[in-house]
């Protein structure tokens, strides 16, 4: 058996039953044998649509996503992908071809330093230098990807190596003395944080994406307290978006309920989350009054990272919420609430109605016709945040987005990847007209896989979110934002492709745009026209606090204190 | 504040490599590395000198022992053994400076381990202070090279850097 018969058993026996994947040089032993294997393969268009498109298999499924590359130009076109991956914990093995084991280090064709360019933006990755070391390499990288905290690991394979004689053992060992993710929160942190929590006055629980496979514990231990729920982006989904618990999001396009609620918490229990810079604002600022942050990771270097810490507590969001589950007891919080209720019900998210379609009312139309019940995936940029506010996912692993990295382009691939997951589900990938450009090639991955995909392009003419830094921080100096001088009619873009075009716009056409793209048969790209002097509001400007929350646009002025 | 840590390492290609990236990604301040193999077989041990206040070198640690073939770190805080080996080569303009530099070299129990007609090569053991004020009091002859290896650490008594595992069982 060679190399790459024993590498695609190996993924078998991890139970891959998809690739995504674009074959080259370095790596054709490997589709060679790929030819035979019962494993599909999904084939698409750039080598970071695969990454992207692994990468939301994996959230929307829980499972481990699988991309392949050739060598150099190839593994080179996965880096962002890895890197998005790593910032958002997602479980994902790439497997990449390299030149011959005698070539290395001589500059051969395609040749890239792979396993050194992507050290940094993997949580590990291989130089497989013996062919007997395949089966042991790939079941420690599945296992590496999915435990602990998740993260893309990275397998490099010779093309010699793919192509040797293998004498070696499918069983194998896991040999890893260095590591051992700690699972179990420590019962007596668990306790100190119930006690805390019992003695708070103003207690909020915040939970971010590592909590997504924890929801029923999370909504069981929220109803069980009454505690107020926040998700982050990365969080939202993990806990139900039409709860009554529910606040919203917090941070720089967070709700003023959800900013507010962390600004006078005294006791703040953070779940699966790393306080991210746009959740935190200025750190020295960040939830002035809260004498006890518990914090619940599965990474030891998360806690107390960025916040202090009082209560750390190292486990799996899961298991640490189950012991706590134990413990938890109906809090009194109905002062609290009222509060919570008055900035809710005041401060609503909300858009400024203007003549114009706008980004806001064309998602709000789709969250209602759905119910909430699809699987979202968006650009970045302002219709990302829009989609946030106005998508209120209830379902976990159902809202998927670049959250650390911010990768414009990941739209159009994690719809593919997560329609490949879960083909039953209804996937709205809302787009926007430059972020959508980044990656628009793989539309020719819905057609030869007949992926019902519906993608809603936020056409604004505009790098929106650029535009509106612009705007309020940059003296209206709009420096290279314009796109809508050279955008492409997208919905002839679309029928070029085969794929069914709609076009909306005019307000009075919403309704029936939405209509149109729901009740197609088969993958559709609407474009929405829609106003491109719109801001993402409530917004707290980067390095600021949640005193500094700004509601809507200054010209429109409503400035509020925490 | 200037930490001594060890770090029991597997020896696998690019290790050394994972953690200078992780320093230069992560903006630690690395002083000195020093690595070299063990007693057992497989298993290296690198010695670091890291400055940094208390929140840095608790994140240093910790992202340390998040890399997958690093056993063991350790912080040297408790009584520990510090060496660093040091080769300068010193010019020796005549009699009187030979007779000179003799002096510090006993009065700092170096050895000369090449002698020239214009130049001596000294060699020293001892922590980065002694190491320093050997090479301070070297410098009015004129120093031509010098080659630090960087500070090796052990902590006293019985507690070693054994492989056992670094976190808590699952
Ligand atoms: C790959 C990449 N390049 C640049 C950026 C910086 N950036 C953030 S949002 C944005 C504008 C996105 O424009 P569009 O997709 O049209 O979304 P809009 O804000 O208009 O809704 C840009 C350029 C990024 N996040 N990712
Ligand atoms: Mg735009």
């Amino acid at each position: 058996m060679k190399g790459a018969e024993v590498l695609l058993k190996a993924l078998e026996r991890e139970g891959v039953e998809v690739i995504f994947g674009h074959p080259g040089g370095a790596i054709m032993p490997t589709y060679d044998a790929l030819y035979d294997s019962k494993i599909r393969h999904i084939l698409v268009r750039h080598e970071q649509g695969g990454v992207h498109a692994a990468t939301a298999y994996a959230r929307a499924s829980g499972r481990v996503g699988v991309v392949m590359a050739t060598s150099g130009p190839g593994a080179l076109n996965l880096v962002t992908g890895l890197a998005d991956a790593l910032m958002d914990s997602t479980p994902v093995v790439a497997i990449t071809g390299n030149v011959p084991r005698a070539l290395i280090g001589t500059d051969a064709f395609q040749e890239a330093d792979v396993t050194g360019v992507t050290m940094p933006i993997t949580k590990h990755n291989y130089l497989v230098q013996d062919v007997n070391d395949l089966p042991r390499v790939v079941r420690e990288a599945f296992h590496i990807a999915a435990t602990g905290r998740p993260g893309p690991v990275l397998i490099d394979i010779p093309k010699d190596v793919q192509l040797s004689e293998f004498t070696g053992s499918f069983e194998v060992e896991l040999d890893l003395p260095g590591y051992k993710p700690t699972l179990k929160g420590h019962p007596k942190q668990i306790e100190r944080a119930l006690d805390a929590l019992e003695k708070a006055e103003r207690p909020i629980l915040m939970v971010g994406g590592g909590a997504q496979h924890a929801h029923g514990e999370l909504l069981a231990f929220a109803e069980r307290t009454g505690l107020p729920v926040i998700t982050t982006l990365m969080g939202l989904g993990a806990f139900p978006g039409n709860h009554p618990l529910w606040l919203g999001m917090p941070g720089m396009h967070g709700t003023v309920a959800a900013n507010r609620a962390i600004h006078h918490a005294d006791v703040i229990l953070a779940i699966g989350l790393r306080f991210d810079d746009r959740v935190t604002g200025k750190v020295s600022r960040f939830a002035p009054h809260a004498h006890t942050i518990i914090h619940v990771d599965i990474d030891p270097a998360e806690i107390g990272k960025v916040v202090r810490t009082h209560i750390p507590i190292v486990g799996d969001a899961r298991q640490v919420l189950r012991e706590m589950l134990k413990g938890a007891k109906p809090l009194r919080l109905a002062t609290w609430w009222r509060e919570l209720e008055e900035w809710r019900t005041r401060y609503p998210l909300r858009w400024k109605p203007r003549p114009h379609l706008q980004s806001q009312e064309v998602i709000r139309a789709f969250a209602e016709a759905t119910g909430g019940h699809a699987i979202v995936t968006t650009g970045v940029g302002q219709h990302q945040m829009f989609a946030a506010q106005f998508f209120p996912v209830t379902r976990p692993r159902s809202f998927l987005t670049s959250g650390g990295l911010g990768t414009m382009g990941v739209g159009l691939p994690f719809a593919i990847g997560a329609k490949v997951a879960r083909p039953e589900e209804l996937v709205i990938d809302f787009d926007g007209d430059g972020s959508f450009q980044m990656t628009l090639q793989e539309l020719a991955t819905l057609v030869k896989y007949k992926l019902d995909v519906k993608v809603v392009v936020l056409n604004n003419g505009y790098l929106g979110m650029v535009r509106q830094w612009q705007d309020l921080f940059h003296a209206k100096r709009y420096s290279e934002v314009y796109l809508a001088d050279s955008n492409p009619d997208f919905a002839r873009l679309a029928e070029a492709y085969g794929i069914r075009g709609v076009k909306v716009e005019r307000k009075e056409d919403l309704m029936k745009g939405v209509e149109a793209v729901l009740s197609a048969d088969g993958p559709v790209v609407a474009e929405f026209k829609v106003y491109h002097e719109e801001g993402v509001f409530p917004m707290i400007p980067a390095g600021g606090a949640a005193e500094d929350m700004i509601i809507e646009h200054p010209a429109e002025k409503e400035e509020v204190e925490a | 504040m200037r930490h001594v840590i060890s770090v029991l390492v597997q020896d696998h290609p690019r290790v050394l490599n994972r953690i200078t990236s992780l320093f230069a990604r992560r903006g630690f301040n690395l002083e000195s590395l020093a690595v070299g193999t063990t007693h057992v077989p497989g298993l290296s041990r690198i010695s670091l000198v890291v400055s940094g206040d208390d929140h840095t070198l608790e994140q240093v640690e910790k992202q340390l022992n998040r890399l997958i073939e690093v056993l063991k770190v350790t912080d040297h805080s408790e009584p520990h053994v510090e060496r660093e080996l040091c080769l300068v080569k010193v010019h020796v303009a005549g009699v009187e400076e030979r007779l000179a530099i003799k002096d510090i070299q006993e009065a700092f129990r170096a050895r000369v381990v090449d002698v020239a007609q214009k130049s001596l090569i000294l060699e020293l053991t001892g922590d980065s202070g002694k190491v320093g004020s050997f090479i301070e009091a070297l410098r009015p002859f004129g120093i031509l090279e010098v080659m630090r290896t960087g500070a090796v650490a052990m902590s006293r008594g019985e507690r070693t850097l054994k492989v056992r595992e670094k976190r808590e069982a699952v």
